[in-house]
């Protein structure tokens, strides 16, 4: 079909959230970036109500908002004011209140739609990206200088570098040979929206029972947003329910504290997986957000360490091109993979510190919504630092991580 | 090649031919110019803005820009400087180097003018250039001040030269000798010789005896702990200059 290839700085492939993320990233500098979706953005945008959210940390905000997303999403978010806690049924309730850090807002909590929306409108509103949505890849050839794509419809795109942002499932990160490791949980996490009578103040509730901890997360208006991790054979039960008795078994763990509660829109059961990538990085290719580590696919805490990485790579892309150094050699997949790998264990060992304070295994929904925060609670003098880890401040941070522009 | 003239040292330039399928390696030999190239490439580009003038956009601030690079090697400043919009003229008497930085140029679509010559061959030429680098150079020739001269003698009117080196300090050898060749294991023993480093006042009085005032001068110090060089004050290891030739007088008249 098309006889030339377009050439850019950077391919991307995988148009969600953090795909996008980067290209407002690299392409708000001025550089070129062509970005592969495999479904189409009309169809995303049209599709039936969602209601998955992403709780966006602090650090992330001020990274959308050097992007200039964060306007597009703002008018879309409820800003967590605190974070209350319980073991079990009994109330050993612990509070944060958000002013204990400068008055800001813990997290905010968005639906993933509008976040969607608000990084499409920046990016196309870019002239440097190029978006080919409703594409597949047919073949990727990695050369000494370039990658090369073809697409199903026959289009040729060729770039020095490749992030692979397709998500823990990444199916190019297996093409190119780059193994990963998997810890099933035997849990499945549920999400929904609940909709209730009370308002919920901005509190993020989390409980821990014995079969499962249970998270409300408070959304715009009187919404919240429920992520609950159950073993696979509850779970396997709760599916069973129609939404009038899921209703009464969410009020049941969660009291009446909102009023009558009723659920809005599809529930989402997730597999709770963790998935590691072996290494960042490969021949002029770089993993980017949960293709490189999956650390949960609920709630969306993921995506907060996908913007690190974000920030990483396109302070990586954009200083190198500025210094006509090529952006996808070997010396700059370094650089990314020493900084990301160092950010990734810290968390790691954070949250495994925390993990065996805890007598069941709760790892991932933890790493999900940094629940293991409330035993912090207990070491007084680290407090701050988890909070300011959670909130995504702590480290060697990327520009972009600081609110600075690249 | 390799008269043993001023300019080139024929053991000096075997050094460097046997190490030319290793230029790009940035875990090998010369990774030390690999981990310098960000902070130096800025600096020449932030001394170009200040001193030349360039009327390149952003993507290509050095458009136009008449650029010689002496000692080349594979390419690690030709590369970037070409991709940066200059007209790089790129030379080393490795004619090894010379023939894989053209492979990597045409694999890449780079125009580099790349030539297995020493600097006395274009200094012979009277060719004249806005910016005649020579990078990590003078320490392994035979006579740097001829050296220096020769540099000096290719910057137009208006011109900028800039150097770079190690300087003759007890430090300098213990980091740039004992520590990068036999303890950190970058460079085969023997790269460099300490006897040769040149000091920046040295350097400096040379280029000036040629007509050129010294614009900047900033050392360049390596971090282990974060793998990374970046500008110091001090130059007492490492370090860069620029030197400028001042432009002709307007007004007067050639000929």
């Amino acid at each position: 079909m098309s006889a030339r290839p377009s050439t850019g700085d950077l391919l991307v492939l995988g148009g969600g959230l953090t795909g996008l993320a980067l290209a407002a990233a690299v392409g708000g500098a001025g550089w070129e970036v062509l970005v592969v979706e495999r479904d189409s953005y009309g169809r995303m945008l049209d599709a039936p109500y969602d209601g998955r959210v992403t709780a966006v940390a602090r650090g992330s905000k001020l990274l959308l908002e050097a992007l200039g997303v964060w306007p597009g999403i703002l008018p879309h978010a409820e800003p967590i004011r605190g974070i209350e806690v319980a073991e079990g049924g009994v109330p050993v309730e612990v509070r944060y209140d958000s002013l204990e850090i400068d008055g800001e807002p813990l997290g905010w909590i968005v639906e993933n739609r509008r976040i969607r929306e608000a990084l499409l409108a920046r990016v196309r509103r870019l002239a440097t990206v190029r978006l080919h949505d409703g594409e597949a890849v047919r073949d990727i050839r990695r050369e000494e200088f370039m990658v090369r794509l073809r697409l199903a419809s026959g289009r040729r795109l060729a770039a020095p570098l490749l992030a692979v942002c397709e998500g823990r499932l990444s199916a190019t990160r297996g093409r190119l040979g780059i193994g990963a490791r998997r810890w099933a949980y035997g849990q499945t996490g549920i999400v929904c929206t609940l909709v209730h009578e009370r308002p919920h103040r901005g509190i993020a509730v989390e409980r821990f029972f014995p079969d499962g901890p249970f998270a409300v997360l408070p959304m715009q208006g009187r919404r919240s947003s429920i992520v609950w991790a159950l073993e696979d054979e509850l779970a396997a039960q709760m599916r069973g329910l129609g939404d009038g008795a899921f209703a009464a078994e969410v009020a049941e763990r969660f009291g009446d504290r909102l009023g009558a509660l009723r659920l809005e829109g599809p529930r989402w059961y997730y597999p709770l997986v963790l998935v590691w990538s072996e290494r960042y990085t490969d021949w002029r290719v770089a993993l980017v957000g949960d293709a490189a580590r999956g650390i949960h696919p609920i709630s969306g805490q993921g995506w907060n360490l996908a913007l690190r990485d974000v920030a990483a790579v396109a302070e990586t892309v954009v200083e190198r091109l500025r210094l006509g150094l090529d952006p996808g050699e070997p010396a700059a997949l370094e650089s990314y993979e020493a900084w990301r790998r160092f950010d990734s264990l810290a968390l790691v060992a954070i949250t495994d510190g925390i993990n065996r304070l805890f007598a069941n295994d709760l790892l991932p929904l933890k790493l999900a919504r940094n629940i293991g925060l409330a035993l912090v609670e207990r070491l007084p003098p680290a407090k701050r630092f988890f909070m300011r880890h959670a909130m995504g401040m702590v480290g060697d941070l990327p520009r972009l991580m600081r609110g600075e522009p690249l | 090649m390799a008269e043993a003239g001023g300019g080139t040292d024929a053991a000096e330039i075997g050094k460097f031919a046997g190490l030319a399928a290793d230029w790009w390696d940035p875990h090998g030999p010369m990774r030390p110019l690999h981990l310098m190239n960000p902070v130096r490439i800025a600096w020449i580009r932030e001394q170009v803005a200040r001193h030349l003038a360039p009327a390149g956009d952003g993507r290509r601030p050095l458009a136009g820009l008449r650029v010689l690079d002496i000692g080349c090697g594979g390419g690690l400043l030709a590369e970037p400087l070409a991709r940066l919009g200059a007209r790089v003229t790129a030379i080393d008497p490795a004619e090894e180097n010379i023939l894989r930085a053209r492979q990597r140029a045409e694999a890449q679509r780079l125009a580099i003018d790349y030539r297995p010559a020493a600097a006395e061959e274009i200094a012979a030429e009277a060719a004249a250039f806005d910016l005649v680098l020579a990078l990590e150079v003078i320490e392994h020739v035979p006579d740097p001040s001829r050296f220096a001269g020769l540099v000096a003698g290719l910057v137009a009117p208006g011109g900028l030269a800039v150097m770079s080196t190690v300087s003759r300090t007890v430090r300098a050898f213990a980091l740039a000798v004992v520590g990068a060749e036999y303890l950190l294991g970058w460079l085969p023993p023997g790269t460099h010789d300490w006897r040769r480093f040149v000091r920046p006042a040295e350097l400096a009085g040379w280029l000036r005896g040629h007509g050129l005032a010294i614009v900047a001068l900033t050392g360049l110090a390596y971090e282990p702990a974060f793998e990374r060089f970046r500008l110091v004050r001090d130059p007492g290891v490492n370090y860069l200059l620029a030197a400028r030739r001042p432009p002709a007088p307007s007004g007067v008249e050639l000929g």
